[in-house]
């Protein structure tokens, strides 16, 4: 029991979206949907961090899969149910922050509890109707959707530390989206979350879920791209990991990436290591997805067509364009979506290591140009023979998927 | 690598039976036992850029002329603060060049304000020195057509006596067969007016972008520098306007066979094509097939049917329905968007100026680079060749050499020798000696010659540096530390060869070796063409072959130039290339890593 831990105040009301007329998916936009693809900045507080993303991309006409958020609105409306805010307040109540595995235990209750609950009716109509539109639109009866949280916190920094971020990928039908989305709202209150809120002395009420419901893709092949080269920090190329199927076998080290180094101006891919790449994610005939080996003729060809890589770059590059800052790309190329438009990106963030060096001038200060020819034949040049190779390029200790596994951690 | 070394000079065994080659070239160029403390401490590297070949003697004044005329403008007009010039020999008929760098700190210190001084002067007013350049070219030019090289005659012109000139012949015939060698020496000067202060101002360009973005691939900042409308391109833009005119002037079928030069000379009088032929030849089609550095290289305008071949080649690229004209704005605006978006990825204002300037001062040293071989290797050299092709025709009719083309087996000096004994016999009206003592000696020297061609020598001579940082050698040689290093170690049994990525682009196809600029005729459509180094006069080609690869060369060599413009990929300076790869054997040229893979035996 923890008097000193603040619960949450239900009264209080979030502000409301207000809807929008313009239309790209046939859907209308309610208090409790914004779909991606009219996201204005002013949604922002209601979306959270990875569903603001995703419209900020599409209105970057970065080439996001198509779909729509649930706004904290939305959220909010569950905890109009007095019987759920009295028992979710009396098992937070109960939690002992020293007690470890008794707090697990608690957390499992309150997810549970909320799970249990009913979807306010008008939210569930409004989730199903959107649902339905997406299917329309993408012309296929019970669309695969990825369901992911993305928490919103109010004045705090760090949101998703502050909430769980889950990710249901190749989610089917309306009731498996319902249950999903009420999957996704719970996980704000694992015992993580719980405990660091209570560390932080945040209140729970501070942290609200949106949730997004986006077509999923089938990747050939994906992988992450940074919008510099990770081992010099020279802005002017982006570099690619790339492996079969989808993201996981990359970002979870389970596979040494394709790796390739493009040139974002004479959009020329200026060094390529291909590797053995022995597993892949992907979708087997269930529909379940699942760690597979790679055929052997397959394992060390490029993951990714030249043509292909270039389209990532570029997008890469209209992102970190778009945002004014080195961007940490997430990137696949779909299965069934025709060449030229199959390239799609799943996520974009501020890359951290290089972005955060003081930015610094490599001319030198005289501003005299004879004075500084001078400086360049005094000092020896080299001329690369390899075109852009960096020969001492260590890649085992810089590819683009290593940086951003220690930035994640 | 400290344990390995390139031959000794004094060691290297060259071809069998060439005993007395010494004596083709000038004491001054050989290596000898009284300098050999000095040569054999220094590196010395082969450049089979401009002289894959032997050379005749009278070639390799070319060679000495150009070489001392860039060592003078570094050393004692501009006063490159780390280097004076660049010293050189003659080992078996190759040239070996060695760059004199300055180590002292306080020489080069010294050396800053003479430099800043004088190269301010030619940056300042870089434009209208150029102007002024030309004018002097051209002047030059004028004056070696006019050197008089005429024949003794059996008497003199009346006028002669009737004006009092009071001497004859065999005077103006000694004066201006020295007025040539000046005139030659004063061109070579000319052409190192511009050229180190150009390669300077493009290599602090070159290294501010090295700087800012650390793997840029040199060929995205030649393309920044690249000029649009470059005088090196004219010669051939002019072929396509003939292929066109023909087409339109119902005489495209003049040209199906380039050979009969009489015939489709006749074919074309009168006619449009002909006229824009007699408007554009002087002096676009003195325009060598080679580097201009041989005499037996053909100039298109003494052998019309290197032209007209290509002219027929174009006209079947129109029938065909492709579209050839250059497309000026395309290109010009795909440069305006490599400097922009480069210029966008700066990180500071300071920066972003300094790139501006930068450029903007690379850009007007910039068309002199690449003009300039133009004007001296192929206008001026194809004049000066005519003119010493008309002295052997005299000296033919003197009977002191077989052939025109013997005048070449002559060192410069030994010419005086030649026509004194040819005057002077004249004067005299009494037999010379040269007629009896000249023929063998010439048959001989040929015979050298022809067996110094045949032979292989090695890249490089003596201690390999520590580091290459003299400028010109990196800019123009594309010699650097690593490159020699390559050198020492290369494996003669690797699949892969590695040159610089000259022009970007990965493509696969079987190997066309190209040794001499006359078989360029066979290339077949889709070859990638592999030569010890390509001339500008081969662009014609370039629309038929996957790619280039070249022994040497830079990333400014005037092979990487045309390569890039053809939009083809290209790698040069891969030192091995014709010695590795066979004929017709299926190769993977990736242009923008800088690769060669033999992908069969």
């Amino acid at each position: 029991m923890c008097e000193a831990c603040p619960v949450i105040d239900w009264a209080q009301e979030l502000p409301t979206v207000r809807s929008f007329t313009a239309r790209k998916v046939d859907a209308d936009m309610t208090d409790h949907i914004v779909w991606f693809d009219r996201y204005e900045s002013e949604h922002k507080p209601f979306l959270g961090g990875k569903n603001s993303s995703l419209g900020e991309m599409m209105r970057a006409e970065l080439p996001v899969p198509p779909g729509f958020a649930i706004t904290t609105n939305a959220y909010g409306l569950i905890w109009s149910d007095p019987a759920l805010v009295d028992d979710v307040n009396d098992l937070l109540r109960s939690i002992d922050h020293d007690d470890l595995t008794g707090n697990r235990k608690t957390a499992g209750r309150i997810r549970a509890r909320i799970e249990a609950a009913p979807i306010p009716e008008d939210v569930a109509a409004d989730i199903t109707e959107a649902y339905a539109a997406l299917c329309r639109h993408c012309g296929v009866d019970d669309l695969p959707v990825a369901v992911r949280s993305s928490a919103t916190a109010e004045d705090l920094p760090d949101a998703s530390f502050a909430g769980q971020q889950d990710t249901y990928p190749w989610i089917q039908g309306v009731d498996n989206v319902l249950e999903n989305v009420r999957r996704c709202w719970s996980s704000l209150f694992t015992d993580r979350a719980i405990a660091y809120r209570h560390s932080m002395g945040y209140l729970h009420r501070s942290i609200a879920m949106s949730v997004g419901i986006q077509k999923m893709i089938d990747p050939v092949a994906s992988g992450v791209a940074f919008t510099l080269n990770p081992t010099n920090g020279d802005r002017s190329q982006v570099a690619v990991d790339a492996s079969w199927g989808l993201g996981e076998a990359v970002v979870s080290g389970e596979v040494t990436p394709d790796h390739f180094l493009i040139d974002k101006v004479l959009r020329e891919i200026v060094k390529r290591e291909i590797s053995d790449k022995h597993v892949e994610y992907r979708l087997n005939d269930a529909g379940v997805v699942e760690k597979m080996d790679v055929e052997a003729e397959r394992r060390s060809k490029p993951s990714v067509t030249d043509e292909d890589l270039v389209a990532v770059a570029l997008l890469a590059r209209r992102a970190e364009k778009h945002y004014g800052s080195p961007q940490d790309v997430e990137w696949a190329i779909d299965r069934h979506l025709p060449a030229g438009e199959n390239v799609v990106m799943l996520q974009s963030r501020p890359e951290t290591v290089w972005s955060q060096k003081p930015k610094t001038s490599v001319s030198s200060s005289s501003g005299d140009p004879i004075r500084s020819i001078v400086s360049t034949l005094l000092s020896p040049m080299h001329v690369s023979d390899g075109g852009a190779e960096d020969q001492d390029d260590n890649r085992d200790n810089a590819t683009a998927s290593n940086q951003k596994s220690s930035e994640t951690e | 690598m400290a344990d390995k070394r390139f031959p000794s000079p004094f060691e290297l065994e060259g071809p069998e039976g060439i005993e007395g080659w010494e004596e083709l070239y000038p004491y001054s160029v050989l290596f000898s036992e009284d300098r050999r403390e000095y040569e054999e401490d220094r590196f010395w590297f082969w450049d089979s850029m401009h002289w894959g070949a032997a050379m005749t003697p009278w070639d390799s004044v070319f060679l000495e002329m150009a070489i001392a005329s860039l060592s003078q403008f570094n050393s004692r007009h501009y006063r490159i603060p780390p280097a004076d010039g660049i010293d050189f020999r003659v080992l078996y008929g190759y040239p070996y060049f060695s760059p004199i760098t300055i180590e002292d700190g306080a020489r080069i210190e010294s050396r800053v304000p003479e430099f800043m001084e004088r190269a301010g002067h030619y940056f300042v007013n870089w434009n209208d020195l150029y102007d002024n350049w030309l004018g002097k070219i051209k002047t030059s030019i004028d004056e070696i057509n006019a050197i008089d090289l005429s024949p003794l005659p059996e008497m003199e012109d009346l006028s002669v006596v009737t004006d009092g000139i009071g001497t004859g012949s065999g005077h103006r015939l000694l004066e201006e067969y020295r007025t040539l060698k000046n005139l030659c020496l004063k061109v070579w000067q000319y052409h190192f007016e511009f050229l180190n202060l150009g390669y300077a101002a493009y290599l602090d360009f070159f290294g501010f972008c090295k700087q800012a973005f650390p793997s840029i691939p040199d060929l995205g900042i030649a393309k920044m520098v690249a000029g649009v409308e470059v005088d090196l391109f004219r010669p051939n833009e002019e072929l396509k306007v003939i292929a066109q005119k023909a087409i339109d002037g119902g005489l495209a079928r003049v040209f199906d066979n380039p050979e009969d030069v009489a015939g489709i000379r006749a074919a074309l009088a009168g006619t449009d094509v002909e006229a824009h032929w007699n408007e554009v030849e002087n002096p676009w089609f003195n325009f060598s097939a080679g580097t201009g550095f041989y005499h037996y290289e053909k100039t298109w305008i003494d052998y019309p049917e290197i032209p007209y071949a290509f002219i027929r080649d174009y006209i079947i690229k129109i029938e065909e329905g492709h579209d050839i004209t250059r497309p000026i704005e395309a290109i010009q605006a795909e440069r305006d968007r490599v400097v922009s978006e480069y210029g966008e990825l700066l990180q500071t204002d300071e920066d972003r100026q300094a790139f501006q300037e930068k450029l903007g001062l690379a850009r007007v040293v910039f068309p002199y680079v690449e003009n300039h071989n133009f004007y001296i290797e192929h206008w001026t050299m194809s004049v000066i060749w005519r003119k010493l092709r008309e002295l052997g025709a005299n000296l033919v009719k003197e009977g002191i050499i077989n052939e025109i083309d013997d005048v070449f087996y002559f060192r410069r000096d030994e010419i005086d020798e030649v026509l004194w004994d040819a005057y002077s016999a004249w004067a005299v009206n009494a037999p010379n000696r040269g007629s009896v003592y000249w023929p063998p000696r010439i048959a001989r020297r040929r015979e050298i010659v022809a067996k110094m061609k045949e032979w292989k020598p090695p890249k490089a001579l003596g201690e390999p540096p520590s580091v290459v940082t003299e400028p010109f050698t990196i800019m123009l040689w594309g010699i650097t530390s690593d490159s020699v290093t390559g050198w020492l170690g290369t494996d003669e049994n690797s699949d892969e060869l590695s040159g610089m990525a000259a022009s970007p682009g990965m493509v696969e196809g079987p190997a066309r070796l190209i040794f001499d600029a006359d078989d360029i005729g066979d290339i077949q459509d889709g070859e990638i063409l592999v030569a010890p180094i390509t001339a500008p006069s081969w662009a014609p080609v370039f629309p038929k072959i996957q790619a280039c690869v070249t022994d040497i060369g830079g990333m400014m060599s005037h092979a990487a130039i045309v390569c890039r413009e053809y939009g083809i990929p290209a790698v040069t300076g891969t030192g091995f290339g014709t010695s590795q790869i066979k004929n017709g054997q299926m190769i993977r040229v990736d242009g923008t890593a800088g690769t060669i893979t033999l992908i069969e035996e």
